[in-house]
């Protein structure tokens, strides 16, 4: 019975670990970093996640907590409330489309599809931004936040698939 | 990674995959019913920021200490490197800095000479409240930081804050335990400040670059970069003459400020508040300011 308790809870811990994992993701990139120029081009990692796990294992980062991720990061972030909350959404929802497509391939197919899919959501923040404050936002800084998020997206995939290679096998 | 039994193909699939697009279509419409709540009333959704801020607020401050003993630590290294050049190179400081401090000396018993004789009111002074960043936030789309003092340690909204160097930003929304400071080159930073050589006014914009832009300035004034920007102090709540940046270019495109303060180093800085909150202008006449005095509550 005892035992039974702990199974229980270790598949419950198993399977909250992807949301845990991008939450903390949220938090580790508002950090200050103390490297120059790093604040304005920090890459994007609750995004990647998300990408991550939409694409790999949508049932266990449903769409609410990934509206709510959004939610957190633009409240903790400063940007106005639900802009990420959207972006996060769209990311979600290209990749559920295009899920059949994405699951199994190489991995340069999913790195090629998170190019994409990060281009859409840079372009969407920088509409909505720029909708939202009524100017056109300067997009240089924009630019290079996608190349170094598109950088770094290799190195946490690569973490986030040992991670569920290791913890999230399907019996 | 390959496909293989989906639980939620076994019962009801059908069903369960409509609700699921209504559901997200649902989440879709609140984002962007609160982007336009945002726009609408702000105060409400910055309640909320504040309120959610302020819970993770102990939670940053235990993960940025970590990243600011390592980013101490290569600090050192690199000290210990250009130990000769740096000693040198204070050596100098130090005699130029002597040179001041007499200079300063003797200013300052000039100045309480001439307060004295003028029968000089000192205005109210300043308090501050030192804090630590515990969030670099907003990357590219806003600029703002997280400190670890609020309303309890005496922080409120609107106050500057500064460094050594310069000015940092001002706070833009307080909670119990913790703060927001806009920066200076946030998008929504506007901050009046003066020319200092020629004592020109402008509002200093931010736009989400590391260089705000100077903005409004009088029709014919002439800039010319390396002139110092400090506060002008209008307006009330920002100390006058703290110094901002110096002016980095000019051209069609604007006149560009590079600030004095690095945002990758900060890490302590400091809230000035001058009790009187805004009431007092700061290049108002003893008598004025009496009259403030007397108004104020």
């Amino acid at each position: 019975m005892k035992q039974d308790l702990w199974i229980k809870l270790d598949a419950l811990a198993r399977k909250c670990s992807p949301l845990a994992i991008t939450l903390v993701l949220v938090l580790i990139s508002i950090v200050p970093a103390h490297i120059p120029g790093y604040a304005r081009i920090a890459p994007l990692f609750p995004l990647m996640a998300v990408y991550h796990w939409a694409v790999n294992r949508p049932e266990l980062l449903p769409a609410i907590a990934v509206f709510m991720l959004g939610l957190l990061v633009d409240t903790l972030g400063g940007t106005p409330i639900g802009v990420n909350a959207l972006v996060f959404l769209t990311v979600y929802g290209v990749v559920a489309a295009q899920r059949r497509f994405l699951l199994g391939k190489p991995f340069w197919i999913a790195w090629l599809g998170f190019a994409l899919t990060a281009a859409v959501a840079a372009l969407q923040t920088w509409v909505l931004l720029s909708l939202f404050e009524m100017t056109l936002l300067a997009p240089e800084a924009i630019v290079f936040q996608y190349l170094t998020t598109l950088g770094c997206f290799p190195i946490l995939a690569w973490i986030l698939l040992r991670w569920q290679r290791a913890y999230l096998q399907r019996n | 990674m390959d496909e293989r039994t989906r639980p939620s193909y076994r019962l009801a699939a059908p069903i369960k995959s409509a609700a699921q697009r209504f559901a997200y279509a649902g989440l879709v419409v609140s984002a962007f019913a609160l982007m336009l709540l945002a726009k609408a009333d702000a105060v409400l959704l910055e309640r909320v920021r504040i309120h959610v801020t302020d819970a993770v607020a102990p939670i940053m401050d235990f993960v940025s200490r970590p990243a600011a003993a390592v980013s101490e630590i290569v600090d050192q290294a690199r000290m210990l490197a250009d130990l000769r050049t740096e000693n040198l190179h204070l050596r100098e400081e130090r005699a130029r800095l002597v040179q001041w401090q007499t200079a300063a000396l003797r200013m300052q018993a000039e100045n309480a000479d001439l307060k004295r004789i003028l029968n000089f009111k000192p205005g109210p002074g300043a308090r501050f409240v030192s804090a630590r960043v515990i969030a670099d936030t907003g990357g590219a789309y806003a600029q703002s930081l997280i400190l670890n003092a609020g309303t309890r340690d005496g922080v409120r909204k609107g106050p500057a804050v500064v460094t050594g160097e310069g000015l940092v930003g001002r706070i833009a929304g307080v909670g119990q335990r913790s703060a927001r400071v806009l920066l200076i080159t946030d998008l929504n930073s506007r901050i009046p400040v003066l020319l200092e050589a020629s004592a020109t006014r402008a509002i200093l914009a931010g736009d989400n670059s590391d260089q705000p832009r100077l903005m409004h300035l009088p029709p014919g004034a002439v800039v010319t970069p390396g002139e110092r920007v400090v506060t002008s102090g209008h307006g009330g709540v920002l100390p006058p003459r703290f110094p901002v940046g110096v002016v980095a270019s000019v051209s069609d495109g604007g006149i560009k400020v590079q600030p004095y303060v690095r945002r990758d180093r900060l890490e302590y800085v400091r809230v000035v508040d001058f009790e009187l909150g805004g009431a007092l202008d700061s290049e108002v006449t003893p008598r004025d300011a009496a009259g403030a005095l007397r108004a104020a509550p």
